[in-house]
């Protein structure tokens, strides 16, 4: 009520971060783990994009596709590819886990762009676990598969001996950093956009600066739908090379 | 109603609303259920499904292009099938050719045989007719020389007249004339 009073007052009032709140979709109160919430709607619109170009795009089946089966199966052999070209044949058995990822992110970031949606990929929450799944997942699989030669992976045996040891530091220290970047690097990318969306769309409350306003976000939101794939890709793409070095830790 | 507005304030996040700890357990809950979701569909349903139609249209092409081999296969044996008997059909045209030729002469010799004798013939016959017609007239021009002169001698010297002289001079005049 103190906000709307100011509002009302003519100064500039800036909320960028408030579509990021998670809140209850049917009433209000507390967030518990199970309460249904923004967070649950759009992650359910991600999963009924999913369904709509996958299951339902493709149901025809036909050996000269419809448009929608021709994305499907466009989406399918770009991730196919990158597994295959990254990995190598013993990758593909993790391409589902993969294209799991790759679709929850890309229909997330791009029903994020739907005016006044809520992006569940802008929150570190969702992030870090997508970063720590893949690299839980990923270590676990380079011991099972490798045993103790996982560890190679740290001892860079291009290098001279003597300097062999402090590269093995940094090469720990970047490993554990992996999720670290992996996650926010996508988080970041998503808030900072839509914030900045929201700051220019603030502006637009004064009548003198309104075109340029209306413009800057046009062209950021330009921005972001590139950046919406792009960082899909990123995340994809560094998955796959993480899992190359499980499967194969020597250099 | 201050506290009231002490909640909304709270509610609108002064920091990050993605460090309120407090939607972390609902965010993950939430994400765990929809990757759960996503994964059961794709591995289940829609993978499966666009690598069976990606397999199938290889297939197809593959065996389109089989097909298309042996077709032009097939294409390339018809010609040479069409080739041998447009050789053959001209061997027998030009056989047929000749041996029709050969008949026709035959029967052409045959008929200018014919048509040579005939004619033969017929001139024979013709050249005996003019022999006749010939002698006739020569015989009926002695009996009109005859006949005038008997008449001319009776007009200039009626009387004296004698058959037998006027005929032998005719005869005479005749036999120097032809």
């Amino acid at each position: 009520m103190a906000d709307e009073a100011k509002a009302e007052g003519g100064g500039l009032e800036f909320h960028p971060m408030d579509q990021f709140i998670v809140e209850p979709l049917f009433g209000s109160g507390p967030v518990a783990w199970y309460t249904v919430t923004n967070v649950t709607l759009w992650m359910a619109l991600a999963i009924v994009c999913v369904v709509l170009m996958f299951v339902l795009g493709t149901s025809r089946r036909a050996v000269v596709p419809s448009r929608s089966q021709s994305i499907a199966e466009l989406g399918y052999g770009f991730i196919y590819k990158m597994v295959e070209d990254i990995t190598g044949k013993d990758g593909l058995k993790y391409f589902p886990y993969i294209m799991t990822l790759f679709l929850f992110i890309v229909f997330s970031n791009f029903l994020g762009l739907v005016p006044t949606a809520f992006t569940t990929t802008s929150h570190i929450a969702v992030t870090a676990l997508l970063a720590m799944g893949v690299f839980l997942t990923v270590t676990v699989l380079g011991f099972v598969k490798n045993g103790v030669g996982f560890l190679s992976l740290f001892w860079v045996s291009a290098a001279p001996l003597a300097i062999r040891p402090i590269l093995a530091v940094i090469e720990i220290i970047s490993y554990f950093a992996r999720p670290i970047s992996h996650s926010i690097r996508l988080a970041g990318n998503m808030m900072a956009g839509h914030a900045v969306i929201k700051v220019f769309a603030g502006f637009a409350a004064i009548a003198a600066i309104s075109p340029f306003s209306v413009l800057a976000v046009t062209a950021m939101y330009g921005l972001e739908v590139l950046v919406s794939f792009i960082q899909a890709y990123v995340f994809t793409i560094l998955t796959c090379v993480y899992l190359k070095d499980a499967l194969h830790p020597h250099h | 109603m201050a506290t009231e507005t002490n909640e909304a304030a709270g509610a609108a996040a002064p920091g990050m609303p993605q460090l309120d700890f407090s939607t972390f357990p609902n965010q993950i809950f939430w994400l765990v259920v929809t990757l759960v979701i996503i994964y059961f569909i794709l591995s289940r349903v829609a993978l499966p499904r666009i690598a069976a139609v990606l397999a199938e249209r290889q297939g197809t092409i593959t065996n389109d292009i089989a097909a298309a081999e042996e077709l032009k296969l097939k294409a390339v044996e018809a010609e040479q099938a069409y080739e041998q008997a447009l050789a053959d059909a001209r061997t027998e045209a030009a056989k047929i050719a000749a041996e029709t030729r050969a008949e026709i002469k035959a029967g052409l010799d045959e008929a200018i045989a014919k048509a040579d004798a005939e004619i033969a013939a017929r001139t024979a016959e013709s050249e005996a007719r003019i022999t006749e017609i010939q002698a006739s007239a020569m015989e009926n021009v002695g009996v009109v020389a005859r006949d005038t002169a008997a008449a001319i001698v009776a007009a200039i010297a009626p009387g004296t007249a004698e058959e037998q002289a006027i005929n032998d001079a005719v005869d005479a005049k005749l036999k120097g004339a032809r």
